[in-house]
């Protein structure tokens, strides 16, 4: 009888344990979400004496941080699209076609994809400035496109060569074109590879804070990370409530886009669909 | 599968027409990408500089960077805060916390695995600029940490001031270790439970089988990651940038924090140049490696 007991407290062990780490993981961010419906919100993590919406409504209907929103979801939308674009298009004759150099080229945009930006980002200020793109939004969005283009070429490339290419050569047959062929046959089946590289390069850009800090100037270019930044410095000592309220609404696209990625997993790459008919 | 393909025309292998299907995203890659790491090169041995005389002309000046580098004690506290920051947070923090917490989850309730998961993840899909928000009120004087040392009848630390270094550090793995955790719960889902279970039956203890088995049957998982948790780390700017600005002091200030500066706030931007490029020697290094652990 002692002995059960026993075992059944070191069973439950772990579970102590990882309640801990938990709750060490979730405390931060119950104090962001509290905070933010809280009228008389603190550094710490408390019980609001009333919720209230005046936090996000004083967010929202400031237009200079609805101009910031609305900046980052330009660039990260047309970073994303553009990605999904050119990567597609270049991923399908390193999928189809027999390369002479598509060996080391695969290597190298793997080798891309790892490197940190942070340690081009000098040089590429210098870049911007001869080439008069500094505090442009659209070349912020170039620039995010190069960045993340060696991942959507090394996604889609391995996405791609998992679509038959049987399905494609049939098209032809029936007398479609190349372009035809990708966009009624193979781009549909790539629809999972295709969102994911969209949600990973917009979840990206939506959240990186260095890349505009570095090559955007005027506040009215900013997009919401520096926006939120700036707004930290401002009133971070002051407003604990707004800026709470500020970074939930931030962060919310991120974690939308991420639970919706998990979709897009757990469905599976499968082809099933595409190789019975 | 090809034979179809040949039969129609313009469609062979030896076709060309894919070279228009590469330029666009190479060409942006070469212009933005590639031009700039190899202006890292080029700038590291220039004076370059955003005001002042050497704006005007620039002009090389050797390796002068680099013994200036080597000469200034800043150069070295950057490079020490940098490792212990990358073995702290990444090397140990996310990669043995990240294990930790797969290896306890491995066949436990449904539910609590789910809760915890998502509590772990949630700290990595919120940006970071938010993390940093999060945590410097969660360690903040007032902050969270206090109140509950202060109601457990402990005082209070000022933590961003006593041990900054530290407190970044557990920022970035609060941060990062979800990565760790789910490259380590695909890792051992793929140990056989076959093998663990002939181990039992042996007799071996439960930590036995940790350290003669699952360990070494995932260790190319562990390695991919500790380069991956590495090179991501080595990055990593805003988080310490707004929880701390790189002090008190220089107490935070990692190479890409120490770049920054000099780069923009001193506008020495030949100098930091050559800065950003030891930072790119050690990812290019890190990633080498790293291609190479992938090939194999």
């Amino acid at each position: 009888m002692k002995r059960m007991k026993r075992k059944h407290a070191v069973r439950m062990v772990p579970y102590a344990i990882l309640a801990a780490i938990g709750l060490c993981f979730v405390l931060p961010l119950l104090w962001v979400l509290v905070a933010s419906v809280d009228p008389n919100a603190m550094q710490t993590l408390k019980m609001p004496s009333r919720l209230t919406g005046g936090n996000y409504a004083s967010v929202l209907s400031d237009s200079g941080n609805q101009r910031a929103f609305a900046i980052g979801l330009l660039m990260s939308l047309g970073q994303a699209v553009l990605v999904v674009l050119l990567a597609l298009l270049a991923a399908y004759p390193l999928s189809r076609y027999q390369l002479k150099y598509k060996k080391p080229f695969m290597l190298t945009v793997l080798f891309m994809t790892s490197l940190p930006i942070t340690a081009v980002m000098v040089p590429v200020y210098q870049l911007f400035l001869s080439l008069k793109l500094y505090d442009n939004v659209f070349g912020v969005v170039l620039f995010y496109v190069a960045s993340s283009m060696p991942y959507g070429i090394w996604m889609l490339k391995n996405f791609l060569d998992a679509v038959p290419a049987d399905l494609e050569e049939a098209a032809w047959v029936d007398g479609a074109s190349v372009f035809a062929g990708i966009r009624k046959v193979v781009a549909p089946l790539m629809v999972p590879g295709i969102c994911t590289v969209a949600i990973f390069t917009f979840s990206g850009s939506w959240g990186n804070f260095f890349v505009p800090y570095i090559l955007l100037q005027s506040p009215g270019n900013f997009p919401a990370s520096l926006k939120l930044y700036q707004f930290f410095g401002q009133y971070g000592m002051a407003d604990y409530g707004k800026l709470a309220a500020f970074s939930v609404m931030y962060a919310m696209p991120s974690i939308v886009l991420y639970v919706l990625s998990q979709r897009f997993m757990s469905k599976g790459f499968g082809l099933q669909g595409g190789t019975k008919g | 599968m090809s034979s179809i393909a040949a039969a129609v025309p313009g469609r062979t292998r030896k076709n060309r027409t894919w070279i228009y299907f590469l330029l666009p995203s190479v060409a942006i890659m070469l212009l933005f990408f590639v031009y700039p790491i190899l202006l890292t090169f080029f700038y590291s041995f220039t004076n370059l500089a955003l005001t002042g005389e050497s704006a005007k002309e620039l002009k090389f000046i050797g390796i002068d960077n680099y013994t200036h580098m080597f000469k200034d004690p800043t150069v070295r506290t950057g490079i020490w805060n940098t490792i212990v920051f990358l073995l702290g947070s990444a090397v140990i923090g996310q990669q043995v916390l990240g294990f930790l917490i797969a290896l306890l989850m491995k066949r436990k309730n449904k539910t609590f695995r789910r809760i915890i998961g998502t509590v772990v993840l949630a700290g990595w899909v919120t940006p970071e600029i938010v993390c940093a928000l999060c945590l410097y009120s969660f360690f903040g004087d007032e902050g969270t940490l206090n109140a509950i040392l202060g109601f457990v009848g402990a005082k209070g630390i000022a933590w961003l001031y006593t041990m900054p270094m530290f407190t970044v550090i557990l920022a970035n793995i609060w941060h990062g270790t979800a990565f760790s955790m789910l490259v380590f719960q695909a890792a051992l889902d793929d140990v056989p439970s076959e093998i663990e279970e002939a181990a039992v039956v042996d007799g071996a203890s439960r930590w036995q089988i940790l350290i003669r088995i699952t360990i070494p049957y995932i260790k190319d998982s562990i390695t991919t990651n500790m380069m991956l948790v590495t090179l991501q780390t080595l990055g990593v700017f805003g988080l310490i940038y707004a929880m701390t600005g790189g002090g008190p002091g220089t107490a935070t200030t990692t190479l890409p924090i120490f770049m920054y500066n000099q780069a923009f706030v001193n506008y020495q931007l030949g100098y930091g140049t050559a800065i950003s490029l030891l930072l790119l020697l050690i990812g290019i290094v890190l990633s080498l490696f790293y291609i190479r652990s992938m090939k194999s």
